[in-house]
């Protein structure tokens, strides 16, 4: 689905991401693990299409095609879904509003019919019990005010009203307390299938308790310095990223 | 996105007013430039009462004596008013009957702008008036509104039917003293609408007149009065458009609203003239005086404005609030781009006790635009508990526009509370790029975030006005974003 090889990427002459390589098959949960500053951010913004970085070298390729060549919007109309790390309120834009322009976009994209509203209310419905969030959340204005894990929940329920084939979570356990984080995490359980996968870029271990990952991947100065299975994460939780450190730089 | 945008641009600065189309119709008209002569040539084609006459030589007389104002933040140029034709009519050789005498032209014209004219737009309830050039050219509804006592009729039609009200109300509310503009227009208008909701009724339908500026070189001076007896309502909407044209033409209207004890006006317009070209060629000058009073007690006139044409818009709809306990408002979504200029807002005299005013004013620029918000709250002494809220905000798109506040306040009553709210914000990168990543185009962002923003004041226009100016707004701002 996703062949991410040899990737760089630059923002004002200072090199973050050195030489990316990375395999994701459908089906599969990706957990990219790291300290503050290895470049997790700045990898889920340049997949999305954030245009303020400037890729330097490698190639991405999603489901074949060259991702890099594509608009933001053009991403996310394939499948692409970045929950964002710091959602973005949006005063005045109601969510139905917000979601229902965004659900006709892709539907029209892929050439189904537009939702009636009936149809679009239906769907808010059962999208909103399956990702158990606050129903109240969505009469509101796009994250407006919305507290730190209510802006969080509303990016998994945006996902499972968009049904990405592939999810890119940055850091979407930051901040969260415990309930938030089981809430996040079952979303993105319930959402799991054979036919999509999941990035999940996250700090601490904790959030893999609730999220089984296939594959846990350590980033260090702008590249992976460690692979394994979900061990790996349990290891990092107990030693902390000192060793990797100490063992990247050596 | 830098190239996105290039890209947006490039199609939007390519593609034209939807409303720029010319009607190739027979033209009745009195030659260029302006002296007493063309007045009272004017005046004898309208088959005018003397009083008309009178009140158009001594509002030009007046206007001779006055200088055009400046004091507005509006590049104006030199205006030369010798040339412009006065009055221009569509041609007909006698007066229509039924629709089917109605030039077809006429009626392509009226069906391209969707003016509910014919029968089928019966069902959309709307009674129209519409103007183009300078006469009005047919008013639908005028039996079932006729039932309940009320007018509705072209301004002409009120001066030949109904003499006595527009000889009382006429000028009572924006005199023709009143300013350069509005003594231009008592000299020189041509037509317009009147409107009177007798005592009590509640008028059943949104009453509407539509405005177009066709003939070249022509200026466009109507003159709409609504007047609203003791305990009546009346919801009226104006809208304006003009064929697009590389000289500029002058539109110079006066409305006058006159609310009695316990009635309730409200006044809706859209007006998108022709701006001109993306590098200011062309477009139309605005210049508008709109006022209403609160006469009676309890009485309420709220305005309701969407601005989105013109080259220059110079336009300060206010109120009176001489009745006790009456109230004014004002919501105005006012957008400009490329070249354009707009110094607009509102006048809410406080006169009678407990009377209320509101002022929500949402300023949008971009390109190179130049945007102004310019209001008077004024209470005077025998105001007592005046109540007064204003906010004022403005939403930048770009970084070549300018938005510009200018609150005027005086208060002679120590009761009165006045309150000014203002922010100024601009539609983020950040947020065109959560609404990307979730498959909507930049375009289509901007028209939500824009419409988000506006939305209080959306939704205080009627229903199909409010349809119509969301897709104004998002047409107004394509590609826009910097």
């Amino acid at each position: 689905m996703l062949k991410i090889k040899d990737l760089r990427v630059s923002i004002e002459d200072k090199e973050i991401i050195k030489g990316f390589n990375l395999e994701v098959n459908a089906g599969e949960v990706h957990a990219i693990m790291g300290p503050n500053g290895s470049g997790k951010s700045t990898l889920a913004a340049v997949l999305a299409g954030r245009d303020m970085f400037r890729v330097t070298g490698g190639k991405v390729l999603y489901n074949g095609e060259d991702l890099l060549e594509k608009s933001p919007e053009q991403r996310a109309k394939e499948g692409l879904f970045l929950g964002f790390q710091y959602p973005i309120e949006i005063p005045g834009v109601s969510m139905v509003n917000f979601l229902k322009t965004a659900v006709n976009e892709l539907r029209k994209y892929r050439g189904q019919k537009q939702l009636s509203a009936t149809d679009f209310l239906k769907m808010m419905r059962e999208k909103k019990e399956l990702v158990e969030i606050d129903s109240t959340l969505t009469n509101r204005s796009v994250n407006e005010g919305f507290s730190g894990g209510e802006k969080k929940k509303n990016e998994i329920f945006q996902m499972a009203m968009l049904e990405p084939k592939l999810s890119i979570l940055d850091e979407t356990d930051s901040g969260l307390d415990i309930d938030a984080l089981r809430v996040v995490a079952n979303g993105v359980n319930k959402l799991k299938s054979k036919e999509r996968a999941s990035i999940v870029i996250t700090h601490y271990q904790r959030l893999l308790d609730y999220i089984i990952p296939d594959f846990v991947h350590v980033l260090y100065d702008g590249r992976i310095v460690k692979s394994g299975g979900k061990d790996l994460a349990l290891l990092l939780e107990e030693k902390g990223y000192e060793w990797i450190k100490e063992e990247a730089e050596t | 996105m830098k190239k996105e945008q290039d890209k947006i641009l490039g199609k939007v600065t390519g593609s034209e007013y939807e409303f720029g189309f010319y009607t190739d119709i027979e033209q009745d008209s009195i030659g260029k430039g302006l002296n007493e002569d063309v007045i009272r040539q004017i005046s004898a084609r309208k088959k005018e009462p003397r009083f008309m006459l009178d009140f158009r030589l001594k509002a030009y007389r007046h206007w001779l004596t006055m200088e055009m104002p400046r004091w507005a933040k509006l590049n104006i140029p030199d205006i030369d008013y010798q040339d412009f034709i006065y009055y221009s009519a569509p041609k007909r050789k006698k007066k229509p009957k039924s629709m089917d005498e109605v030039d077809p032209e006429l009626i392509e014209t009226f069906n391209k702008l969707g003016i509910p004219l014919e029968e089928q737009k019966h069902l959309a309830g709307v009674a129209v008036d519409a103007v183009m050039d300078s006469v009005s050219v047919k008013t639908t509804f005028k039996e079932t509104l006729a039932e309940l006592g009320i007018i509705f009729c072209s301004f002409s039609e009120a001066v030949r039917e109904h003499p006595d009200l527009v000889k009382k109300y006429m000028g009572s509310v924006v005199p023709y003293t009143d300013n350069y503009f509005a003594a231009l227009n008592s000299a020189v208008f041509s037509d317009g609408s009147f409107c009177y909701i007798p005592k009590g009724v509640r008028c059943p339908m949104e009453l509407s007149t539509y405005f177009r500026i066709n003939a070249a070189n022509t200026g466009q001076f109507e003159r709409t009065l609504i007047v609203a007896e003791d305990s009546s309502y009346v919801s009226y909407m104006e809208g304006c458009t003009a064929p697009q044209r590389d000289e500029n033409q002058l539109h110079a209207a006066i409305v006058e609203i006159v609310a009695m004890d316990n009635a309730h006006v409200k006044y809706a317009t859209v007006q998108n003239w022709y701006p001109g070209d993306k590098e200011g060629k062309g477009g139309i000058y605005n210049f508008v005086t709109k006022r209403g009073i609160c006469k009676g007690d309890n009485s309420k006139i709220s305005w309701a404005q969407v601005e989105t044409g013109s080259a220059i818009t110079w336009k300060y709809p206010g109120c009176i609030l001489k009745g006790n306990n009456s109230t004014g408002e004002f919501y105005s979504v006012a957008v400009t781009n490329n070249q354009q200029q707009a110094d607009t807002g509102t006048k809410m005299i406080h006169i009678g006790k407990n009377t209320k005013s509101v002022i929500v004013s949402k300023g949008i620029s971009a390109g190179r635009s130049n945007n102004s918000y310019r209001g008077l709250v004024k209470v005077l002494r025998g105001a007592e508990n005046a109540r007064n809220f204003s906010q004022c905000d403005s939403l930048l798109l770009g970084d070549k526009c300018g938005a510009h506040t200018f609150p005027y306040i005086e208060t002679d009553n120590s009761t009165a509370i006045v309150e000014h709210e203002a922010t100024t914000s601009k539609i983020g990168e950040d947020q065109i790029f959560y609404c990307n990543q979730r498959g909507i185009s930049t375009e289509d962002a901007i028209g939500l975030i824009v419409n988000g923003y506006a939305k209080e004041v959306l939704n205080k226009l009627p229903m199909e006005f409010a349809v119509e100016a969301q897709k104004l707004l998002q047409i107004s701002l394509e590609g826009s974003v910097g």
